[in-house]
């Protein structure tokens, strides 16, 4: 089977599924836009963010986003915080209270 | 089912009596007859009383019933004579195959049977041959000896090839086993 | 059964376990995962010596339970591999759980099965229980009525199951000790010709193919759960179409034909006896020496009991005018056994019907003679013309 992620439904019907319940597509958990479910939203301060990643290791989610970035001191080649994909993260909170005290970089506050 | 001939194996739990029927249907099977062997399993533990089963014939053989009327009787241990009915359901003109020292004139009386008795010692001939109480296979020579049901030297070429691969690595059990088979084919007696 | 073999094949003396762990070795297949339990320990137990002796090519996984002998091989299975396993009894029912899934994951597993009655009380020996317990869990089950055949349909169940159109486990079942333990003379394909008939296995997903990651075992609520049962459905449906072929096929090549029924002598006859596994060999003797005296007796064997040939079992039963369903189990629904009333609903819509009664027998190895089966014949011969039936459902060979 195939079939476009753009035009998915989610009513596919009998004919339409691969066999056996496998699912053919990976990443489709893209697909399903879950940051409206969130009523805390994570706020991100990029100038206390110290990119110790502890944040990213602990999202259920995989919502924090990472970048490379150049190292002028080193020369090379570091991995830095870049923020919270939004339109997935459903808020559970883990990313703020993993934060280490004295950077406290991710506060939660109402998402509406 | 009148051309088919059916037999009744005796005999206690470790003695041998399933192997010594899975070794005629083999023998006969591979004189080019049909057969069936098969075991009556029970709570059987070392020495409990244990019973076998064959069927041999020149036709296909459907049925999957327990054996009624054996026209055959194989007693391996005597003294299940004294615990067991090894008589039930065989026709007067039956047979019936003993591995004990006594003669057949011994049983006849005892068993107050009509038919056909045959003895022959062969726990001593395994004992002597094999060097254990394994009379199983010195039954066999009995069994055919006394019944003409297969050809004496296929079985003999069959039941050393069927051990052959049991016992690879033991030339000695074959050899004593074949000479138990041939030393019990000489000494059944009527 | 068709004498006529257009290939040489070998002529040998096995016992019920003996002939299929034979057709296993044959089959070569990539992973085997098995727990021992009576009357089937055999079946593995003699596969892993052909393993040991590097006759197949096989990983044997030696597992601490029945749950997770069919855990790995469904694993095995997900991963592309021609995978099998074989149990009875408590241990067929321990791997009801993973059952369903692997027939749901589309896995096309054969199963070696040795019917043995269930606990309680504890009981080794011969009924259909453990089989019926898992009638519904979306596996083809072949009942095999003596050694022979159940050497073909382990050969045929890996067609079968492996037809894409398939794509469903089966479970090919022998009766616990009269076949498992009995030997007899049966007739086996030389190994080449095995091989060459079982074929490649083309799996349909493979979960460790990197190049293509998929998703298996997925979690489906009430938006897709229904719309993934019906292929599983559809498939057992489709089936019946392919096991009838490959049986054609079978006969064909190798003189042994089958179908989802087996017919003897039913064409005029007026009574006849429905039933399963090894009862069906010594019923054909009598059916044969009833119709020595003129009797128009007859007997269908159920060779398959899922799919249930609902189409050939009506048609079958159209001409009769009384029927005795044997049945190696009690379905404890208070009325009879399950192949008698999966037998009466395929009838209910039928404008040609015969009158029909149930016999439960054999349960935990009790032997079923001769003479009780003629009996059944004489009764249905007593009540083929006439309005009473009497009991319908009846115990045979209970001491009551």
């Amino acid at each position: 089977m195939s079939f476009d992620p753009q035009k998915y439904t989610g009513a596919l019907t009998v004919g339409e599924l691969p066999e056996g319940g496998i699912w053919t597509e990976p990443g489709s958990s893209l697909m399903r836009k879950t940051g409206d479910w969130k009523t805390l939203k994570p706020v991100w301060d990029k100038n206390k963010c110290i990119s110790c990643l502890t944040c990213w290791a602990y999202c259920p989610d995989s919502c924090i986003k990472i970048e490379k970035a150049l190292n002028e001191k080193t020369g090379k080649e570091d991995v830095k915080n870049a923020g919270i994909d939004l339109e997935h993260c459903k808020g559970c909170g883990i990313c703020a209270a993993v934060c280490p005290p004295k950077v406290a970089a991710i506060t939660m506050e109402k998402a509406r | 089912m009148t051309d088919t001939i059916e037999i009744r194996w005796h005999g206690r739990g470790g003695q041998g009596a399933k192997t010594a029927a899975l070794l005629v249907a083999d023998a006969a099977i591979a004189t080019g007859k049909l057969a069936q062997a098969f075991p009556e399993y029970g709570p059987e533990r070392m020495g409990a009383p244990v019973k076998a089963f064959n069927r041999i014939s020149e036709r296909e053989i459907r049925v999957h019933c327990a054996v009624e009327h054996p026209t055959i009787v194989l007693v391996l241990d005597e003294t299940l004579v004294d615990s067991v009915n090894v008589l039930e359901g065989v026709p007067d003109d039956g047979t019936i195959i003993i591995n004990t020292e006594k003669s057949a004139d011994d049983y006849r009386q005892k068993l107050n049977f009509k038919g056909n008795i045959y003895t022959v010692n062969a726990s001593g001939l395994a004992v002597k041959n094999i060097g254990m109480n394994k009379p199983n296979t010195p039954m066999l020579g009995a069994l055919v000896k006394a019944t003409g049901i297969l050809d004496y030297k296929k079985m003999l070429d069959d039941t050393k090839h069927k051990l052959e691969k049991k016992f690879k690595n033991k030339p000695e059990v074959i050899e004593g086993n074949v000479k138990a088979i041939q030393d019990a084919y000489e000494e059944v007696k009527k | 059964m068709t004498v006529t073999t257009k290939l040489k094949q070998i002529t040998v003396a096995r016992t019920g376990n003996e002939a299929m762990a034979e057709a296993m070795r044959q089959i070569n297949p990539d992973v085997v995962a098995a727990y021992p339990i009576t009357p089937a320990t055999e079946i593995a137990q003699i596969f892993s010596a052909f393993v040991a002796d590097g006759l197949v090519n096989t990983d044997m996984v030696t597992v601490e339970s029945e749950h997770s002998a069919l855990s790995a091989t469904l694993g095995a299975a997900a991963a592309g591999a021609r995978a099998m396993t074989a149990t009875a009894s408590q241990g067929l029912m321990l791997m009801a759980e993973i059952m369903p899934i692997v027939a749901a994951l589309r896995l096309p597993i054969v199963m070696p099965e040795v019917n043995r009655a269930i606990s309680g009380p504890i009981n080794i020996h011969c009924d259909h229980s453990d089989t019926m317990f898992c009638r519904d869990a979306g596996w083809i089950q072949i009942f095999s009525e003596n050694a022979q055949e159940a050497y073909d349909n382990v050969l045929q169940a890996i067609k079968i199951a492996e037809n894409p159109q398939v794509h469903l486990p089966a479970l090919v079942t022998t009766d616990g000790f009269i076949i498992s333990h009995g030997m007899e003379t049966i007739k086996i394909l030389p190994d080449d010709d095995a091989r060459e008939y079982i074929g490649a296995y083309k799996p349909n997903y493979s979960l460790l193919n990197h190049e293509k990651p998929i998703t298996v075992g997925s979690i489906d609520l009430q938006n897709y759960y229904f719309e993934h049962r019906i292929p599983v459905i559809e498939a057992m449906q489709a089936s019946k179409a392919i096991i009838k072929q490959v049986g054609k096929d079978f006969g064909e090549k190798y003189g042994r034909a089958y179908d989802l029924l087996e017919k003897y002598k039913t064409d005029d006859a007026e009574t006849a006896l429905i039933c399963l596994g090894s009862t069906a060999g010594t019923a054909k003797d009598i059916v044969d020496a009833l119709r020595a005296k003129g009797q128009k007796v007859g007997l269908i064997k159920i060779r398959v009991f899922r799919p249930f040939p609902v189409e050939d079992l009506t048609a079958a039963l159209s001409t009769l005018k009384a029927v005795a369903v044997f049945d190696r189990s009690d379905s404890l629904n208070g009325y009879g056994g399950p192949v008698f009333t999966e037998v009466c609903s395929a009838l209910f819509n039928s404008a040609q019907k015969p009158k029909i009664v149930n016999y439960i027998y054999g349960l935990g190895g009790r032997d079923i003679d001769m003479h009780q089966i003629e009996a059944v014949y004489n009764r249905l011969n007593s009540i083929k013309d006439s309005k009473d039936v009497g009991d319908i459902v009846s115990y045979l060979g209970v001491r009551k």
